[in-house]
């Protein structure tokens, strides 16, 4: 206990860092996913080899990742672009699949009538097609995003670690309450960023809970 | 006037859907494609928003070939139903309605008062205006369907096979308010059906196409029932089409006669016939003055006791016709 007290400090640092090189990556591969989800469901062929791609990708062990990034970016081997970058691949490699199964899970009557009350092709995307694959899209960031925060640990191992530092630290000194704590803290950060998620998701989509109607009543 | 002229669409594989079509499409009416499955209805009613687009021929709205005009803009002004409605889930059913005036940008206050407007016209709860798609009825999304279709006043709607997903008793009812909703608001509605039927219930014109994408036949429907131009026509028509062209046989005054003893009434309501015993037998179905020989000798055969009632406006009964009185006026 007296050690958690000492080093509060740096716990906060680490918890602060693990959060920053979980998260950004969840937004740029968001980012990335997206266009590329739909640029699949326009060119159907497209889909399939870039959802088997992207498994293929998610196959690579992560600390190969981590050693073989620097090397191809010239970033420095303690650099957290090697961490972000990394992660951010594995976001694209398995978002990518629920973008593409989100927008495809739009029925065709409702593109039918979106296109036909006069849509743009952008404009109904951002305003049709993507508002109904949210349900599909936040499986998949939930999946991505816990995934993240149990992946940030590994970097450790080559220096930049976040909470992953305090099992480093722990086994290193034979000392067990650092890696407890590194433990409880990111267990207790994938099960706040997934509430938040499920909350977001919630807001995002009033429409996805909404009862059946009882009888037919014309 | 929506016109084609020699339209045809074929697509890469080299299947024909619509074959040199050409047809004037009257305002303010409402003109029915029908025909069996491959025939092209549903192709040839896209083509006039173009979400499909044809390979020959020109379509022209009032005189203006559609093809000169950028197809959202054009779209923005023909309103569209189709089966299921096709409504936006994740949007209010009034928001729906909404769609199309805030994409062409009227003010929010505007286009929700407006779309609050036609869901009353359309003969909805405006209760509902605050729900979401999926906690409606079939027959209730239909209507936001025509709700929204309507919304920003297009003088032309299309419709494709809108009403063939519900129960027969809701199309019936669906049915029966578009055609008093056209009598108010006139619009150029093209509605596409496999349904004869219904194409001749609900069209001041009917296009009967085959497949392969052909006309086969443009005409009002009591000329359809007639005079089929050949034996496809009159095969999709039907065998009974004799007693269906009845239903556009309006004679102007059936001679009735007085309501008899056994007819039970209540405030010069039929309740029903007297035949000696407790119960009354039921009184079969009633006619008005006006109507089809069709409903008329419809009240004549279900009618227990051969007499067919006739009704005024207000449901009393004001006097009896029998078979020979419907005889009578089909020899004339």
């Amino acid at each position: 206990m007296t050690w958690i007290g000492d080093n509060l400090g740096l716990i906060w640092e680490q918890l602060r860092e693990h959060l920053y090189l979980a998260i950004v990556p969840v937004i740029l591969g968001l980012i990335i996913s997206v266009p590329l989800g739909y640029v699949a469901t326009r060119y159907s062929w497209l889909a399939n080899p870039l959802i088997a791609f992207g498994g293929i990708l998610y196959s690579l062990p992560s600390i190969a990742l981590f050693i073989v990034i620097p090397a191809v970016l010239g970033t420095k081997v303690l650099s957290t672009v090697n961490i972000i970058v990394a992660l951010t691949i594995y976001t694209v490699s398995l978002l990518i699949r629920n973008v593409i199964d989100g927008l495809r899970s739009v029925p065709p009557d409702v593109r039918q009538s979106a296109i036909a009350v006069g849509y743009g092709a952008l404009h109904r995307v951002v305003a049709v097609d993507l508002p109904i694959a949210v349900p599909v899209i936040f499986t998949g960031l939930r999946v991505v995003t816990v995934a993240n925060i149990s992946m940030v640990s590994v970097g450790a191992v080559i220096g930049i670690g976040g909470l992953g530092e305090l099992f480093t630290l722990g086994f290193q000194k034979d000392f067990l309450t650092p890696v407890v704590v590194g433990v409880v803290l990111s267990l207790t950060l994938a099960l706040i960023a997934d509430l938040i998620l499920v909350s977001l998701q919630r807001i995002l989509t009033p429409w996805a809970r909404v009862a059946t109607p009882v009888g037919e009543v014309a | 006037m929506i016109e084609f002229e020699d339209v045809t669409k074929r697509y890469p594989d080299g299947t024909v859907a619509v074959d040199k079509l050409s047809l004037r499409i009257p305002s303010n009416q409402i003109t029915v494609f029908v025909g069996p499955s491959g025939c092209g209805k549903t192709t040839s009613l896209r083509m006039i928003n173009r979400t499909i687009e044809r390979t020959s021929g020109t379509i022209s709205i009032d005189g203006d070939d559609i093809n000169g005009r950028d197809a959202v803009t054009l779209r923005r002004g023909i309103g569209y139903v189709i089966q299921n409605a096709g409504l936006f889930p994740h949007k209010t059913v009034v928001d729906n309605v909404a769609t199309v005036p805030k994409l062409i940008g009227w003010d929010k206050r505007k286009a929700h008062s407006t779309a609050m407007e036609l869901l009353e016209r359309v003969g909805l709860d405006v209760k509902l205006a605050e729900r979401y798609p999926a906690q409606l009825s079939g027959g209730q999304q239909q209507r936001v369907g025509v709700a929204r279709a309507l919304a920003a006043d297009p003088a032309i709607m299309l419709m494709d096979e809108p009403f063939s997903a519900v129960d027969p008793i809701v199309r019936h009812q669906l049915q029966e308010e578009l055609l008093r909703l056209q009598r108010d608001i006139g619009k150029t509605i093209v509605f596409v059906t496999h349904d004869i039927d219904e194409a001749i219930k609900l069209g001041d014109n009917v296009a009967v196409l085959r497949v392969g994408g052909k006309l086969a036949q443009f005409a009002p429907p009591a000329e359809l029932l007639a005079n089929p131009a050949d034996d496809f026509v009159r095969g999709f028509v039907g065998q009974d089409r004799g007693y269906r062209a009845l239903t556009f046989v309006h004679p102007e005054a059936l001679p009735v006669q007085p309501l008899p003893d056994e007819l039970a009434l209540q405030d010069g309501v039929p309740l029903g016939w007297r035949n000696g015993s407790e119960e009354l037998l039921p009184v079969g179905s009633v006619f008005k003055r006006g109507d089809s020989l069709r409903a008329a000798l419809d009240a004549v055969l279900t009618s227990p006791t051969g007499c067919g009632v006739c009704v005024d406006d207000d449901g009393k009964a004001v006097g009896v016709i029998d078979q020979s009185t419907v005889a009578e006026a089909l020899r004339s």
